[in-house]
């Protein structure tokens, strides 16, 4: 088993840090796992990227360059990194930001994150943690070996870890991450 | 028979490399005085700059260590922040201190870092021969000012002391000269004046030693002598500069 | 359980661990997780951190550090490591142990932010003027970056030499499960060579200024033997299913990394790979990939430069075997597929 996974948005939307949660959930799971974002100047111009790599062998780069997995939260990142994915590639995509009527992958999960977010946890900021859910029930339904599934009780746990030092978060975060695991029936 | 004057003991049994007339040795001298009437020898870790005094480390008579040119107040820096305890001054020409060290000059002076700067300046770049230095003066001669120091070519000779009093950061400032006994000892008080600022831990402090340098001069040690006292300090007035060592 | 941290961050906790004294260092990115970590961890500790002025301001602190015998260090990333080059000459002919870290980026001039490997010869073959060598290690995931930090004041101290660890902005940049398991150093000795007053004891200076006759050239054969023992002593390689390899790819740091996923991705195509990862670059492991050339007779070096140590390798196989190349710069990472690419041609 092995997710390469590309988290991308504009910048304030979290995806760096829905990344690093990803990550966490694979540590708690005795994965191996790596995290690399885009940064410096490049995540002041705008946009911002990190890739998650999960495996049970040893992990080489740490650079998808044809990702399976794609979460998109706006429709620049979209534009930028579906040329990119795998041809069966799962893909994520921020329906209250990027219209339904673009030309996508047949896989493609259009979820309006901001809404959702907005909407159960009345928090916009959250949409990132919405995508987390929707992803973890995604690939809980596409992957046959469920020993490598990441749980969303793990998430759960990385949760915790991650927001040890602002516990205040902990709880709209766990919210986030079930509402988008809802999401996906 | 009673022996009423030795070498003290913070300078070491040798002869000096510095060039008949030289105000270096006077001035090393008056470190080595300061040092062991305060007591300070054994926890001071000294820095000797490139220029005359490169071999700085061959006459002190305790622990000094080399620096890159113009970077000794970025290596004081290391030490002192490291061990706070030493007692740790910079030995620096002109050249040295305010061209090619300018920059660690001025953040060392400006994060007020508990160290003492001795500044030799003699307004040309002695060791290399006697080029063109931040302090050399309007008009005077040197191996590459040949028609005189040009403001319009060369700029202005920097006053190093005045440029340091406008930081916060910086406690102790005062321009002294060696030309004479009476100035001499001015320049001995300021100089233990300097070193107790720094064991008080009050600050940076600096003093800035007006010395002569017959030789790159092409003058003799008596013309020297007269020149620092009618033309040098004219354009580098002696004094305290700055001294908020009770405000601190 | 391993601890999620980027590979900056656990450098911090290798040389914090390791009894790291003091930090002295300057913005520039991608190493700016460095300064930002160590301003609150070596404050907390009470230890020394310092924001200097600039690049030439900082490595000289370190020197000023070191030469009181404690564990210095600097970090930045390539067009910062050209301003150190002074301060790391002089340490070099003081013999001053310190830790310098690259986070490379691209280059030349001011290039970009991404991960390169541009600064190998700089690294490996002087940086700075005269003749001399650093100790240069390369980490390839972020637990090395822990334990390289870790060790390199281990080795600095033990031959009087700067250690520079030459990573690159992506294993600084990427998070990795890291086992913190090195204990923390305490009570760490003062050098008998260190400054720290004269106390009942003859005075000492430290010095890379040797101007009467003969003394430089003494002091240089001096360093050259001393490189000569760590070569002989400090050698580390690491190897990947090179016993039936058709094919050796030589790679170090990041690259060493997407060789390894190559080299799976290979097998799997029927072509028999395998991989040799210096892990020192000097001391360069010469001696084993001289070996190696009698029997397997097709090397390839990897790298995110134009052309680096491949000079090495072919220096070490001295026209035993033949040896090809591979790399980009500024910013191109070379993939596994590329590489798959280079190997079937290779055939």
């Amino acid at each position: 088993m092995k997710n390469e996974i590309i988290i991308a948005g504009s910048c304030g939307q979290g995806v760096l840090l829905a990344g690093v949660i990803i990550t966490q959930t694979a540590i708690e799971q005795n994965l191996h796992t790596t995290w690399f974002p885009s940064y410096g100047a490049e995540v002041r111009g705008g946009t911002a990227n990190s890739t998650t790599i999960i495996s049970n062998e040893e992990i080489g780069s740490p650079i998808a360059s044809n990702p399976d997995v794609l979460v998109v939260l706006n429709e620049l990142s979209l534009n930028k990194f579906m040329p990119t994915a795998k041809e069966d590639a799962v893909i994520i995509a921020n329906s209250s930001l990027i219209s339904s009527n673009i030309q996508c992958n047949p896989k493609t999960y259009f979820v309006a994150l901001n809404d959702i977010a907005d909407l159960e946890i009345k928090n916009i900021k959250s949409a990132n943690m919405v995508a987390i859910g929707a992803l973890l029930k995604i690939l809980e339904k596409k992957h046959q070996d469920k020993t490598c599934v990441l749980t969303l009780e793990n998430a759960f746990k990385a949760c915790r870890k991650i927001f040890s030092q602002k516990s205040n978060l902990i709880e709209s975060n766990r919210k986030a991450l079930q509402a988008g695991y809802n999401f996906i029936v | 028979m009673n022996k009423i004057l030795s070498k003290p003991e913070s300078l070491k049994d040798v002869s000096l490399s510095y060039c008949p007339g030289c105000g270096h040795g006077i001035i090393h001298r008056l470190i080595a005085e300061c040092v062991d009437e305060l007591h300070l020898r054994e926890k001071t870790i000294a820095v000797a700059p490139v220029g005359c005094a490169v071999f700085a480390y061959d006459y002190f008579n305790f622990d000094v260590t080399e620096a890159p040119h113009g970077r000794p107040p970025a290596v004081a820096t290391g030490i002192k922040r490291t061990n706070p305890d030493k007692f740790v001054f910079t030995y620096q020409g002109d050249g040295d201190i305010a061209a090619i060290g300018m920059s660690e000059t001025i953040h060392a002076a400006n994060r007020g870092e508990n160290i003492t700067v001795i500044f030799v300046n003699n307004a040309n770049y002695g060791m290399t021969g006697g080029q063109m230095a931040p302090t050399t003066l309007i008009g005077q001669i040197t191996q590459t000012t040949p028609f005189g120091r040009d403001p319009k070519r060369d700029g202005y000779p920097i006053k190093l002391c005045e440029l340091l009093a406008t930081l916060d950061g910086t406690t102790y400032l005062e321009r002294v000269s060696v030309f004479n006994p009476q100035n001499i000892i001015k320049a001995k008080k300021a100089i233990k004046k300097a070193f107790q600022c720094q064991i008080d831990e009050k600050g940076f402090s600096l003093i800035e030693v007006i010395s002569q340098c017959p030789v790159d001069w092409s003058m003799s040690p008596l013309e020297a002598i007269r020149w620092v006292e009618e033309v040098f300090i004219k354009s580098f007035p002696l004094g305290v500069i700055k001294d908020k060592i009770d405000e601190k | 359980m391993k601890k999620l941290v980027k590979g900056n961050i656990a450098l911090c906790e290798g040389a914090i661990a390791a009894g790291l004294k003091s930090y002295f260092g300057y913005p520039i990115t991608p190493q700016n997780e460095i300064p930002a970590y160590l301003s609150k961890k070596m404050i907390e500790l009470k230890r020394v951190f310092v924001q200097a002025e600039s690049e030439l301001a900082a490595a000289n602190m370190v020197l000023g550090a070191a030469v009181t015998g404690v564990r210095a260090m600097t970090s930045s990333s390539s067009p910062g490591i050209s301003l150190k080059q002074e301060a790391i000459s002089y340490m070099a002919g003081m013999e001053l142990p310190a830790l310098i870290v690259n986070v490379q980026r691209g280059g030349p001039g001011l290039g970009n932010i991404s991960g390169s490997q541009g600064d190998y010869f700089q690294s490996v073959k002087g940086g700075g003027h005269g003749d001399y060598k650093l100790i240069v290690l390369a980490p390839n995931c972020v637990q090395e970056m822990y334990e390289m930090a870790y060790d390199s004041f281990d080795l600095a101290e033990k031959y009087r030499i700067p250690v520079m660890i030459l990573t690159d902005g992506i294993i600084g940049q990427m998070m990795e499960p890291v086992d913190f398991n090195r204990p923390e150093r305490e009570k760490l000795l003062i050098p008998n060579w260190a400054l720290d007053g004269c106390k009942n004891r003859p005075p000492r200076s430290l010095k890379s200024l040797l101007m009467k006759d003969g003394d430089l050239e003494k002091h240089n054969f001096a360093l050259q033997e001393k490189y000569k023992t760590i070569s002989q002593n400090e050698v580390k390689y690491e190897t990947f299913e090179i016993s039936d390899a058709d094919i050796i790819i030589c790679a170090f740091g990041i690259a060493a990394r997407i060789s390894k996923s190559a080299v799976c991705l290979a097998r799997k195509n029927g072509i028999k790979v395998g991989l040799f990862r210096p892990l020192t670059l000097f001391p360069f492991p010469s001696k084993e990939i001289s070996e190696l050339s009698q029997r397997f007779k097709n090397f390839l070096s990897v790298e995110l430069n134009h052309g680096q140590m491949v000079e090495d390798v072919r220096l070490a196989v001295n026209g035993k075997a033949n040896v090809e190349f591979l790399g980009k710069a500024g910013g191109g990472i070379v993939t596994e597929l590329e590489i798959l690419d280079k190997l079937k041609n290779f055939l």
